[in-house]
């Protein structure tokens, strides 16, 4: 691993940890319910990323799996919380 | 792995993290939901596919042969994402009606009869 990549990993890592506590602010102040679930949406998401960046890092294809995993329990869960939201129930 | 190939994959990475980082920053100032909702687009489309490129590309150039896996994810969220966000705007719709929030467009369909 050059210095130069690894430094392009180092600084994507950075963004997505800014961003993560972004979204986190987003979490914790917003307003209604849907904010929430939105922003719980996006934090699986930035942990996908994670996940893909960590594989090139590690030079590992174990780690694209659990991004795959995790895309789809982040698929799940919010359209069970927003399915929730919006009916009060998850399965009628 | 030649210098050509690092800073292609070096320049995916980074152009996926600013883009990411843009997206949130909009996700967290932006004044109303159905605002709030278009900077996220930008993450899931060009953040996720910057970074399953430069998997890709990676990937394909340590192993010497088309590593094509990391597109797979491209393809999830392209599936999924959709879903997500159509649920999401219409559970902030349907609140914003119960409501009673003035500016509210009425529903396309009718209620049904109970």
């Amino acid at each position: 691993m050059s210095p130069l990549l690894s430094g392009a990993i180092v600084f994507t890592l950075g963004c997505y940890a800014v961003a993560s506590v972004l979204v986190l602010v987003r979490l914790v102040r917003g307003p209604r319910a849907q904010d929430r679930v939105f922003a719980l949406d996006l934090l699986y998401f930035h942990a996908m990323l994670v996940m893909l960046v960590l594989g090139i890092r590690h030079q590992s294809d174990v780690y694209f799996e659990a991004a795959l995993l995790i895309a789809l329990f982040s698929f799940v869960s919010s359209s069970a919380m927003a399915k929730f939201i919006l009916r009060g129930e998850v399965i009628e | 792995m030649s210098l050509w190939a690092e800073v292609a994959v070096a320049v995916l990475l980074v152009s996926s993290g600013l883009f990411v980082l843009v997206s949130a920053l909009g996700f967290a100032r932006l004044p109303d939901f159905f605002l709030r909702m278009h900077p996220p687009a930008l993450a899931y489309t060009v953040g996720s596919w910057c970074v399953s490129f430069a998997g890709a590309l990676y990937f394909s150039l340590l192993e010497g042969r088309l590593a094509l896996h990391p597109l797979l994810v491209i393809a999830a969220l392209g599936v999924t994402v959709p879903v997500t966000t159509l649920l999401l705007a219409r559970v902030a719709l349907f609140r914003r009606r119960a409501a009673g929030a003035p500016d509210t467009p009425p529903p396309l369909t009718p209620p049904r009869a109970p």
